[in-house]
């Protein structure tokens, strides 16, 4: 392979090797728009994921509002501001539709996955493994525009119409027969073109991550060897090409039983709306541990970076991680146990999923068990990396009590579920690309954030969500049912305290925005190792921010290595 | 600058991406696979409510349960909007398990065109749909009605009395058959 530096340590501190002094960088044009550059790539990730996200959770202000008393208040205002005048009640419906898709569909296909994914994992898998760049760094171009275009389908798809209003209003899941005769229109059509947009990028992006984690390697990084956020994005981008072309299939049957006169889904021509259904939890569970898995990963760094200690039983979360994604492949039932399964197929997947907590649980302990003795700093990323720990395992409790395929009858539907996936999602994943972002920020950015911001950003976001989330627990169990604007007064008072939750949410993002203006303005400059001892994977041996081509000599990583 | 970067193994990524673009390929083939793949599944398990088929030679070496009998409901629908009235002759029927028995339906073009009908069909406990076998059905091919006529539809079924030996079904009285019949576009 190429020239080795042997003097080259992988563990030294703030070792810049730049060693050339002109760092070429494209014009703005050529670099923004037509970037290679692994670095450029995941910041517009992170830039672009910010931006739906804030499009996203303004949407979602609408349906609190909404939700925050009995009754319909702020729907036909909202139809109206989108184009259909003196919209009728059930078109006013019909844009509450259309709000839970575009929440749905955005936060995970276009705030998720782009900041997770996109973002993170291209800005710090080829550094952590001491290579320059991705595998195919013009692929990774196409990766994200495609991303970017998905979204302005989605976008798209709101001002046309889409059966009984503007818009696409067939839930995240796009059910048949709403998505198909329910639908009418071409802003279905627009929305499932978004997925198709989306899901292709983000299969090129997964091959990229294979090929680079597998034969981009700096000599002596063994696959035992890679930083656990590096596995988590190899067994996300495996999940990502076995379970992304399922759904491919699946909603390309869709819009041709739409547009084209085929019947898959369609019980007058002999085909099963039940098949959809089975197809897109075949994708929609994996779907789940790719938004999480990296988040794992991060919150393995930060833990073991802020213990000062390699994390407790390395392989043992490696391989977690790739339990998680097999057994994740044989459980998609659980979300179907109302749609006439038997008994034995119900305790079959009951069995199966409750497996699944069995890894989760050794990285929970495993986390912990790093914590144990270690000499603890509480800087803000491990501040969010515990409370993530927290809050994933509240929504992990109630997975295994949604896993229970009797209860689950009671349950399916109702704002339990709710309460359960946001409590992985909102508060799991997004708490884990919160403390990856506090982490990260100084050395992508090259300026320090306030860390008493961010303390105040994490102490007003924990409160905020948590009082958002935790009263759907009991507003599901007392039977009320998800997607609908309107409830009756029994439920009043806690999706009232759930709606002052968003107000407090909103506040903590506010605080963040604060933080990022407050870092490019009047930030401290930051180090390479800015966090010191602990911080030991490859991106600390290099300036903040790193060279714009990074490894142009290999790093050599010797036998003693941390992870 | 590439002078500087490190001989990338263009080849070892290529093939790496290849195999992996070709797996991604092959999962979208198993998602159009799994059409066929589920009907076949769900006629040979009586998965989701779809009842089984048999032949008459199969029927005839049914044995019929002594005094056991089984109360079969029938249900007859039509697609919104279709001119079509379709019901049952007998809301239920009392049957011996394992006896051959005849259900007819009646249907009735109400409108002033011939109009070309599937019936779909599900049965209920779905648990009960391996058991509930069909010998001969109007389901099983496309029905035309010309303007105003009407037509008898029989159905020829038995109970498999392997039900008996079902334990998810210890105690059941009564099963429903439903029918909904669609307009086929086009024909
Ligand atoms: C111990 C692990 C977990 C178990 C046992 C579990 C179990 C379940 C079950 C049984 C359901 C179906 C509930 C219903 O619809 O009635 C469900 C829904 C859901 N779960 Fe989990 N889950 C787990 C972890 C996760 C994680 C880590 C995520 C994401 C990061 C997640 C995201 C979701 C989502 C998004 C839904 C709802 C999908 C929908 O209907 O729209 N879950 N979970
Ligand atoms: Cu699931």
């Amino acid at each position: 392979m190429a020239t080795i530096a042997d003097e080259f340590h992988a563990h030294s501190d703030g070792h810049v090797h730049d060693h050339h002094d002109h760092d070429h960088k494209p014009g703005f044009f050529a670099r923004w728009f037509m970037s290679t550059n692994h670095k450029d790539i995941g910041t517009l990730y992170l830039i672009f994921a910010i931006t739906a996200g804030i499009i996203g959770g303004a949407i979602s202000g609408i349906m609190r509002a909404e939700l925050a008393q009995p009754g319909i208040q702020y729907l036909g205002y909202f139809a109206q501001l989108l184009g259909t005048k003196d919209p009728s009640f059930d078109q006013q419906l019909h844009l509450w539709n259309v709000l839970i898709t575009a929440h749905g569909l955005i936060m995970v296909f276009f705030m998720v996955m782009p900041a997770i994914i996109g973002g993170f994992g291209n800005w710090f898998v080829p550094i952590m493994i001491g290579a320059p760049d991705m595998a195919f760094p013009r692929m990774n171009n196409i990766s994200f525009w495609l991303t970017v275009a998905g979204f302005c389908s989605l976008m798209c798809s709101a001002f046309v119409p889409g059966g009984t209003g503007q818009g696409a209003g067939i839930g995240w899941t796009a059910y048949a027969p709403l998505s198909t005769s329910g639908s009418q229109g071409p802003a279905v059509d627009f929305a499932i073109f978004s997925l198709h947009l989306a899901g292709a990028g983000s299969i090129m992006g997964a091959i990229n991550f294979i090929t680079t984690i597998f034969n981009m390697r700096a000599p002596g990084m063994t696959l035992h060897k890679m930083p656990l956020f590096v596995w988590s994005v190899l067994v996300t981008a495996f999940l990502l090409l076995l379970a992304l072309p399922v759904l491919a299939a699946a909603i390309t049957m869709l819009l041709t039983d739409r547009n084209f006169h085929t019947t898959f889904f369609d019980a007058a021509g002999g085909g099963d709306p039940v098949l959809y259904q089975h197809l897109f939890w075949f994708f929609g569970h994996p779907e789940v541990y790719i938004m999480i898995l990296p988040g794992f990963g991060i919150i393995s760094q930060i833990v073991s970076t802020f213990s000062r200690k390699p994390v407790f039983g390395y392989l043992g979360m490696a391989y977690a991680m790739v339990a998680i994604g097999v057994v994740g492949f044989v459980v998609w039932a659980h979300h179907m146990y109302t749609t006439g399964l038997s008994e034995d197929v119900k305790m079959y997947f009951t069995t199966a999923t409750m497996v699944i907590a069995v890894p989760t649980g050794i990285k929970i302990f495993s986390w912990i068990a790093t914590m144990w003795g270690g000499s603890i700093r509480f800087a803000s990323p491990m501040v969010w990396a515990i409370g993530f720990i927290f809050l994933f395992t509240v929504g992990g409790v109630t997975g295994v009590e949604l896993a229970n395929g009797g209860l689950d009858d009671n349950l399916q539907d109702t704002y339990y579920v709710v309460g359960h996936f946001h409590y992985v999602l909102s508060l799991g994943a997004v708490t884990s690309l919160f403390a990856g972002f506090y982490y990260w920020f100084p050395k992508m950015s090259g300026r320090w954030h306030s860390e008493l911001l961010s303390y105040l950003h994490f102490a007003v976001f924990f409160v905020g969500v948590n009082m958002i989330f935790f009263p759907m627990h009991f507003l599901g169990m007392q039977g009320m049912p998800r997607r609908y604007p309107d409830f009756t007064p029994a439920y009043a008072y806690w999706n009232h305290i759930a709606t002052i939750g968003y107000m407090v949410m909103a506040v903590s993002i506010g605080i963040w925005i604060v933080n990022i203006i407050y870092a490019f303005t009047m930030g401290k400059k930051a180090e390479g190792n800015y966090w010191g001892e602990g911080a030991t994977t490859l991106e600390w041996t290099l300036s903040s921010p790193p060279p714009f081509h990074q490894f142009e000599t290999l790093p050599v990583i010797k036998d003693d290595g941390h992870h | 600058m590439a002078g500087l970067n490190p001989p990338v193994p263009q080849n070892r990524n290529r093939r790496v991406a290849m195999i992996a673009a070709g797996v991604a390929l092959g999962m979208a083939g198993l998602g159009y696979a799994s059409v066929p793949l589920y009907r076949i599944f769900c006629q040979a398990t009586g998965y989701g409510g779809t009842p089984r088929r048999a032949s008459e030679a199969q029927a005839e070496g049914v044995k019929v349960a002594a005094g056991r009998t089984m109360s079969v409901r029938f249900d007859a629908n039509v697609d919104p909007g279709m001119p079509w009235q379709f019901r049952p002759r007998q809301t239920t029927q009392t049957v011996g398990i394992g006896a051959r028995t005849l259900a007819i339906f009646e249907a009735h073009n109400t409108s002033d065109k011939p109009i070309t009908g599937a019936a779909s069909f599900n049965v209920s406990p779905d648990e009960a749909a391996r058991y509930f076998t069909k010998v001969a059905c109007f389901c099983f091919t496309q029905q035309t009605l010309q303007p105003g006529q009407s037509v008898a539809m029989p159905v020829s079924y038995y109970v498999d009395p392997k039900i008996l030996e079902d334990k998810d079904l210890k105690g059941l009285e009564q099963i429903t058959l439903s029918y909904t019949f669609h307009p086929v576009p086009g024909a």
